[in-house]
């Protein structure tokens, strides 16, 4: 198809069988049609009817997001496909474990900036800290960013959990 | 009395067969090896489930196709692990792009050995993932019964496919109960049947006023049953609209009947291509706007308002924007069009029709498959034109490989009903042909069977000749032989120059003497004063029978639309081929 249409991101919330090779199917799916996967994450939601909860950040032409949804609900393990950017308002939340080695004054100043960010100190050291954020993740890149040049060694990112405003389930 | 002692254990291996029982499988295509011992062992001690034996597990999953196209029935593979799998999986791919029902049985390592290396294991369930439209791994054997229940609702359901289910050798000994039913309630997989009733009043509103209509029907019509085709034919001409079909879908409306503009696409003809593009309304039923029907998506069809009826709700959208999509079983949605075509009484505009009629047999009269066969020389048309004639009363089943001959047939012979034409589309697999033919002959041993084949196809699969040998299937095996891989052949002469770069069938051998060396018939036609009596001949073996054809070995295919072009810029003859095109290679 066209190569000027507009690209765009959107995440969804796939329910799924908990069953072994699901998340490789899913995956393979993904890879084998050349769709983009920003962010993955996966989790047991329902332990008595063995559902999994996969949330995906993907990004594509309208034309592609429509065709990701369908290709997804045509899997034989998945029971619903929900996007969350055009179902209504969503919220979405990332945690980080950012380590930092540093002494000095760089020490005391990433401990002031991690109070900025709500942040806590889950690990210390003389030399270091890990800090533990939750936030939106344009938040965790901020923080991350700030880091950077005071002794920042290691990252660990969940990647983004997302889920409906309102009272409403899936 | 103990609850335990009511309940029956049975081994494995008997567990999957009687599953297959219930399933009504009569027919198994396979392949022995050591992780399959246990259930061929059972196999040999019955005789409800028919088994034939192949040369080469590819050769199987073919034989099944062929046997699944033919009946409408799922087709049913068993091999071995290891490299018995991994021979399957060109056939496995096959099935899942032509949507052809097939259930696969694989051996495997038994389970606390998988993930060793052990002797023949392969990693299936991860190598079939994308090759299948479902696949299992049985590890408790408290689940047999009910996966292989399953597996057979998934392979049928909705858009057939292939379903692959791994079968540790431990599992198939072990003793368990007999779990599941034919009558499966999945808890996530229930594809729609039914079309929303809305859409198709839509849909049959814009059929009443449409000036140009053009049907194009493709494989969803015949996978939804013949039922479907019958629904069909009635709606066609209810409406007394022009129909066209992919390659796919070829029988589901009879070819001898004066609404069909014959097939559309690549090497479409003429008319079908061109009322494709300047029609009004396209009404979708069952394809899938492969790129093959449509050629450059830019300049596909582009004033005409489109209907989509398509099982598979990815297909809506995918390539092609439509307007009217409807989601549901090709029979069903037809059977609500009828009705609604009917309660309103819709009558078409006659007037606008009959314009559009004229103008289509204005590119009738161009005559695009006409041919002039002139000396001994047997041209590849004529050889069809003569099958076409002398085979037509039969009850005729015809495969083909793939290539110039493939696309001929699809010309040349006329399909009245459908599930008579078992061709590889989607994945275009050449070696479909010969082992198509013995699942077709397994499952209609009196029918007349021949297998249109390349002097290149037939060399894929020439192994499975000796499968017809042993289970007496007299197939007929009839190679248009030019001594070239004719389609690719024709390619380079259009787009490189004729730079025939490794497409002559060097070392090719004498097809009459290896018939024979294979316990079979082989009979030679090289001139048009020998071809009709060659054809009778062959008609009448009871053995599986060579003809090799000789036909004029520089012959190209036309109508054709060359890659890149739109889908109404059609090549009709070498007159038209200009030597300055070039092959783009962001296209297929």
């Amino acid at each position: 198809m066209t190569q000027d249409q507009p690209v765009f991101q959107h995440t969804m919330a796939v329910i799924v069988d908990n069953e072994a090779g699901v998340l490789g199917r899913v995956i393979g799916l993904f890879s084998g049609r050349g769709y983009n996967i920003e962010s993955l994450t996966v989790a047991e939601t329902n332990q008595a009817e063995g559902l999994s909860r996969i949330t995906i950040v993907t990004s594509g032409t309208a034309m592609v997001i429509e065709q990701i949804k369908a290709q997804l609900e045509s899997l034989v393990p998945v029971h619903r496909v929900s996007d969350l950017t055009t179902e209504g308002p969503s919220v979405e939340r990332e945690l980080a474990l950012v380590k930092v080695a540093s002494t000095g004054e760089e020490r005391v100043e990433s401990l002031r900036l991690s109070d900025a960010f709500r942040a806590r100190v889950i690990d210390t050291t003389t030399d270091s800290f890990t800090f533990e954020i939750t936030g939106a993740s344009s938040k965790i890149d901020a923080f991350v960013a700030l880091m950077k040049p005071l002794g920042l060694v290691d990252v660990s990112r969940t990647g983004i959990a997302a889920i409906t405003r309102g009272k409403e389930g899936l | 009395m103990s609850p335990q002692s009511s309940q029956k254990l049975l081994e494995g291996a008997d567990i999957i067969l009687k599953a297959l029982s219930e399933q009504g499988v009569d027919t198994i295509f396979g392949y022995p090896g050591g992780a399959v011992l246990p259930l061929y062992d059972a196999l040999f001690k019955q005789n409800r489930i028919r088994h034939v034996l192949v040369r080469h597990e590819q050769g199987a999953v073919h034989a099944a196709e062929g046997y699944a196209r033919s009946t409408g029935k799922p087709g049913v593979v068993l091999v071995t692990s290891g490299p018995g799998a991994t021979n399957a999986v060109t056939g496995l791919v096959d099935a899942l792009m032509d949507s052809i029902p097939l259930v696969c049985l694989t051996g495997q390592v038994p389970t606390q050995l998988i993930g060793t290396d052990a002797f023949q294991e392969a990693d299936t369930v991860g190598i079939t993932r994308a090759a299948t439209k479902h696949n299992y791994l049985v590890k408790d054997i408290a689940d047999l019964g009910r996966t292989i229940h399953e597996a057979f609702y998934v392979a049928t359901t909705g858009r057939p496919g292939p379903v692959v289910i791994d079968l540790p050798k431990n599992i198939q000994v072990e003793e368990g109960p007999y779990t599941g039913s034919p009558r499966v309630k999945h808890k996530s997989y229930s594809p729609q049947i039914k079309g929303d009733i809305d859409a198709i009043r839509d849909a049959v509103d814009l059929i009443a006023s449409a000036k140009k209509p053009v049907f194009y029907t493709g494989g969803g019509v015949v996978n939804s049953g013949p039922g479907a085709s019958q629904l069909l034919r009635e709606f066609v001409r209810m409406t007394g609209f022009p129909i066209t079909s992919t390659l796919m879908g070829l029988g589901s409306f009879p070819a001898s009947d004066k609404q069909w503009l014959g097939m559309l696409g690549m090497h479409g003809t003429f008319e079908a291509n061109n009322a494709m593009h300047d029609c009004d309304l396209m009404i979708n039923i069952g394809a899938r706007f492969d790129d093959r029907i449509t050629g450059r998506l830019d300049a596909f069809s582009p004033n005409s308002k489109k209907i989509h009826v398509d099982i598979d709700r990815s297909n809506i959208n995918k390539c092609v924007h439509v307007d009217i999509p409807i989601v549901g079983d090709a029979g069903h949605v037809l059977e609500d069009m009828i009705k609604i075509w009917k309660t309103n009484v819709h009558q078409p505009n006659r007037e606008a029709l009959d314009e559009w009629w004229s103008q289509i047999d204005e590119w009738r009269a161009v005559d695009c498959l006409g041919f002039e066969q002139e000396g001994e020389e047997i041209l590849p048309q004529y050889a069809l034109q003569r099958l076409q004639d002398l085979t037509k009363d039969h009850d005729r089943y015809i495969t083909t490989e793939v290539g110039q001959h493939q696309m001929w047939a699809a010309q040349y012979l006329g399909f009245e009903n459908p599930n008579r034409w078992m061709t590889s589309g989607g994945l275009g697999t050449m070696g479909y042909g010969l082992p198509a033919a013995v699942g077709v002959q397994m499952a209609h041993p009196d029918a007349l069977v021949i297998d249109i084949s390349g002097d290149a196809s037939v060399m894929m699969n020439i192994q499975e000749f000796s499968t017809a040998v042993q289970h007496d299937l007299p197939i007929k095996i009839f190679i248009l032989n030019n001594a070239y891989m004719g389609m690719v052949r024709q390619w380079q002469d259009i787009t490189y120059e004729g730079r025939y770069s490794h497409t002559y069938s060097e070392a090719m051998p004498d097809f009459v003497k290896l018939a024979e060396a294979m316990g079979g018939i082989g009979l030679r036609a090289e001139t048009t004063a020998e071809l009709d009596d060659v054809i009778e001949q062959m008609l009448n073996t009871d053995k599986p029978t060579i003809v090799d054809c000789r036909v004029s070995n520089l012959e190209n295919c036309f109508p054709m639309v060359p890659s890149g072009a739109a889908h109404n810029e059609m090549i009709l003859g070498p007159e038209d081929v200009s030597s300055g095109r070039e092959d783009d290679p962001t296209l297929v």
